[in-house]
């Protein structure tokens, strides 16, 4: 995959790689301080954040420029590390056994080849058709009916969220892009002449419906703009952590309005709130960065406040497992940052979401067809 | 094949199926002799401890097992024999001058730990069974052994009695403080002390 071709990725990457490096800085010459005031709880627990995010950010890094084959490995062998620690806080009957085999060893491996081989249609439903058939069907199998919905349920969750929805990150590399002329922010002429053509594209859509949003609207000799694709996934991510970090630091704010006092104690609504309108605003500084950019350039301020709160509400849905299970964190992989699956809980749940929207935009605009 | 380069891919694979986290409470690798004994709920549960332990110890640290069921089948067979260096102990047939005891003190000399799992069968992995008597005659006639407690979690759900296919879920090992044979203490006293170390070890890994 040229990724080269676009230098948007780049200035993203260079983006990014200057932020970790400030927070380095910061964490280095806070902790040669120890009389600054800051609480060292506090301050240890950034430090392990930054530690976690430049591992995060230079495993993504190597897995993006070796091409999308290797990223799609690397999110299958995640999501194959998630649902290991979610099936292991999750208690099962020995009558599962021979299920949870073929749901570990079959599915997730399936799915993210159909993934790999960009059929939309079936990756869309291997999982939520065919696996959640077969989990209740092979325990039945087994022949023990204690608590059968209950045990089907949870194995069920446990794909949808590990293997399903985080995969769907990934798949936004199947997307169909605008071909690089339209969208390259190569040159400042291009910015009145980009104007002008939003109407037209809008009309264009409205007018002709779904008959004329299937038609292929781009001439052929078009260069696909595959970079693009990488950067998307980048800035998805980088808008999630960035959600992340600051709900964060919004509900450290006096005068705490707790959202779920008995699931999560950290989730305000002044985090949920302030945290939505700075990851808006970045996104709407980021609108070159997507491939929204050609036609509304709010279209990406909305798409990471829809990416801050689906994120809010994956964090908040695995915090009630992990409260219900009496347990604080799903692992202890990574020191400091528990386990994989808590790190990755607000992508699992802003990833489809994220991927169905930009894909309805897509299509919308007639570059996908509908389906397939 | 390279022996010590197969076991060292074995430790690997098993700490990958196993998903292992290895915690040491008030105790400390050693390559001094010693005994590690263990709760008993699968198959894996002696190559996940030997995995689990650090190189140097690996080498001189042997399991004890069944050998009606150890020696059956040439892979099974050479696991045993070549890479574990496995104790077989004859479940069937126990003889007077050739007890199993007998055959672990030749067999380590001043050299080699063990790993056993007192319980003498697996259990279902919700309570820790009542230990047989094996543990308790060994030091007697060897008082110098260190007595390592070890308490597996959720290795009866990688993979249970009965099955072949294992599910890699994750396990927890915890390695408790050593404890020796007291002079003149008896069988049953010893015997409870021990399983309660390793039960103590549960309720430690569960908080």
């Amino acid at each position: 995959m040229n990724v080269v071709n676009n230098p948007r990725l780049l200035y993203l990457i260079g983006g990014v790689l200057l932020l970790l490096g400030v927070a380095e800085v910061i964490v280095r010459i806070l902790k040669r301080r120890p009389e600054s005031g800051i609480d060292t709880a506090i301050l240890e627990t950034f430090r392990l954040r930054v530690r976690g995010w430049e591992i995060l950010f230079s495993v993504l890094a190597a897995a993006f420029l070796l091409g999308q084959t290797v990223t799609l490995i690397l999110f299958l062998l995640i999501s194959f590390w998630a649902l290991r620690e979610f099936i292991t806080l999750t208690p099962t009957r020995p009558g599962d056994h021979r299920t949870l085999f073929w749901v570990f060893f079959l599915f997730p491996p399936l799915h993210y080849f159909f993934i790999w081989l960009e059929w939309y249609g079936t990756f869309f439903i291997l999982i939520p058709v065919y696996a959640f058939l077969f989990v209740p069907a092979s325990i039945a199998l087994a022949g023990d009916y204690k608590r059968f919905l209950e045990r089907t349920a949870k194995i069920q969750v446990g794909l949808l969220i590990c293997v399903y929805c985080l995969s769907c990150a990934p798949a936004l590399l199947t997307l169909k892009l605008p071909p690089l002329s339209e969208t390259a922010p190569s040159t400042a002429s291009a910015e009145p002449e980009r104007g002008l053509r939003i109407p037209v594209r809008a009309t264009a859509a409205e007018i002709g419906g779904p008959a004329a949003a299937g038609e292929r609207r781009r001439p052929p000799e078009e260069t696909p703009d595959t970079g693009g694709k990488v950067t998307l996934l980048f800035f998805f991510l980088l808008i999630v952590q960035l959600s992340d970090a600051l709900q964060y630091a919004w509900s450290q704010i006096p005068s705490r309005h707790v959202i779920a006092p008995t699931i999560n104690p950290t989730k305000t609504w002044e985090g949920l709130l302030g945290g939505t309108a700075s990851v808006a605003l970045v996104g709407a500084l980021l609108w070159w960065a997507t491939p929204f950019h050609g036609a509304h350039w709010w279209m990406s301020a909305v798409m990471s406040a829809v990416i801050a709160v689906m994120g809010f509400a994956g964090s908040l849905t695995m915090s009630a497992i992990k409260r219900d299970r009496g347990v604080k964190d799903f692992g202890t992989l990574v020191e400091g940052h528990g386990g994989l699956l808590d790190r990755i809980d607000s992508i699992c749940f802003a990833a489809p979401v994220f991927f169905h929207c930009t894909r309805w935009w897509l299509v919308l605009h007639g570059y996908m067809p509908p389906f397939g | 094949m390279d022996t010590n380069l197969t076991r060292n891919f074995l430790a690997l694979l098993a700490r990958l199926v196993s998903g292992a986290s290895v915690r040491w409470i008030d105790s400390q690798p050693d390559t001094c002799q010693r005994v590690y004994f263990a709760n008993h709920t699968s198959h894996l549960d002696a190559i996940v401890i030997w995995s689990s332990l650090p190189h140097d110890v690996r080498l001189i640290t042997r399991p004890v097992a069944a050998k009606d069921y150890w020696s059956k089948g040439p892979i099974r067979r050479y696991l045993a024999n070549k890479l574990f260096h496995a104790i077989l102990i004859d479940r069937e047939e126990i003889k007077v001058h050739q007890s199993p005891v007998d055959l672990m003190i030749r067999e380590i000399g001043h050299t080699y730990s063990l790993i056993v799992f007192p319980e003498g069968g697996r259990s279902d992995g919700r309570d820790v069974g009542e230990f047989k008597s094996g543990l308790f005659y060994l030091c007697k006639k060897r008082p110098d052994l260190e007595l390592i407690p070890v308490y597996l979690d959720n290795m009866n759900r990688i993979l249970p009695r009965g099955e072949v296919l294992p599910v890699p879920m994750l396990s927890c090992l915890t390695f408790g403080p050593p404890l020796w044979l007291e002079a003149g203490e008896p069988k049953a006293d010893f015997l409870a002390r021990a399983r309660e170390a390793v039960r103590r070890l549960k309720e430690v890994s569960s908080e």
